[in-house]
């Protein structure tokens, strides 16, 4: 049955199990997301659900949001996501929580991952750099190299990775083990490393 | 408290909780110990179905990290090849800690250490 969540990364830590690993986890704050919106194939075309997810004040929301958010008799929310072919039917009103996950599942975390700016080639590309510092190259440790041939075809190939932006965008990283979750508290404790700094929003899925 | 804090806290009592229950009577504190200090490891080791228990003694180089984080490293002299290892404190795999002498440092990491003969180490570190 594919679940789905909106999550808050909050930062990392380590599991000891009971023979002696250490396993390094991430602390997700997970839900609950109650759901503003249900999308029908009749009205918009294809099912989904509009969750929300973090309470934000009245007096911050605007006036086209709140009536939204009043029309479903729901808090105001900071985030909204939607989700589509989520095969548990839901109504408005629902609440996702992280009881929907148990330990041992596998999920897919998708979130934006941290900016970087503007950085070269081998760090965004992982080139090798131009790898000398004798034969004349003392300068151009990191550099790309070549990026095309002069008479033909006379232009670089379009898309041909070179410097630039790097992170800052949608990263999802699939087949993370769920090592604890924690319903008091909303906690989801996933083997490994997500995208992003903390406070991130996560949407995490399993299928 | 921040939720991750209240993360740490829970999975260190679990990691202790867990030890408890493993060790029943046999279970010993964890004391307190700083760099400098000599202290007995005795380690779980596993082979194949059996468990047993192996000491390693050696002097504490340095510890770092904080709550189930935290991490110790003990260095001793076997066979006149120095050996280090660094053990997770809160380790199921560690029986037991025990201080067999306390010493003096006056730094928190005694790196420099390693280079030194064992009658150096001991005056380094000796208590008075």
């Amino acid at each position: 049955m594919k679940s789905a969540i909106l999550g808050m990364k909050l930062g990392m830590t380590s599991v000891l199990t009971e023979d002696g690993k250490s396993i390094p986890v991430t602390v997700i704050e997970a839900g609950p997301c109650p759901v503003v919106l249900v999308r029908t194939p009749e009205r918009d075309g294809y099912k989904a659900v509009q969750v929300g997810f973090v309470d934000k004040k009245e007096n911050k929301t605007n006036k086209p949001l709140l009536g939204h958010f009043k029309k479903s008799g729901v808090e105001p929310k900071r985030f909204l996501k939607e989700f589509r072919e989520l095969q548990r039917e839901l109504n408005v009103g629902d609440v996702l929580t992280v009881e929907q996950f148990v330990k041992g599942d596998k999920i897919r975390i998708s979130g934006t991952s941290k900016g970087r700016g503007f950085q070269g080639v081998v760090k965004r590309h992982h080139f090798g750099g131009v790898g000398m510092t004798t034969h004349g190259q003392s300068d151009r440790v990191r550099h790309p190299g070549s990026i095309g041939s002069s008479s033909y075809p006379s232009r670089v190939f379009r898309g041909l990775r070179m410097a630039g932006r790097m992170g800052g965008k949608r990263a999802t990283v699939r087949n993370l083990e769920v090592i604890d979750v924690i319903p008091g508290k909303n906690l989801l404790l996933v083997k490994g490393s997500v995208p992003g700094a903390p406070k991130t929003l996560l949407e995490i899925i399993k299928q | 408290m921040n939720t991750l804090d209240y993360v740490n806290q829970i999975l260190l009592e679990k990691t202790i909780e867990a030890r408890k229950n493993k060790d029943g009577e046999n279970f010993a504190e964890i004391p307190d110990f700083k760099p400098g200090d000599t202290v007995n490891v005795a380690v779980r080791v596993v082979e194949g179905e059996k468990e047993r228990i192996q000491n390693f003694k050696g002097i504490v180089l340095s510890r770092r990290g904080s709550g189930i984080n935290e991490t110790f490293l003990v260095r001793k002299i076997s066979n006149g090849v120095g050996v280090e290892r660094i053990f997770p404190l809160y380790s199921p795999m560690i029986q037991s800690i025990k201080v067999e002498r306390t010493g003096r440092a006056r730094r928190a990491k005694l790196y420099y250490l390693r280079g030194m003969s064992e009658r150096k180490i001991r005056a380094k570190t000796s208590n008075n």
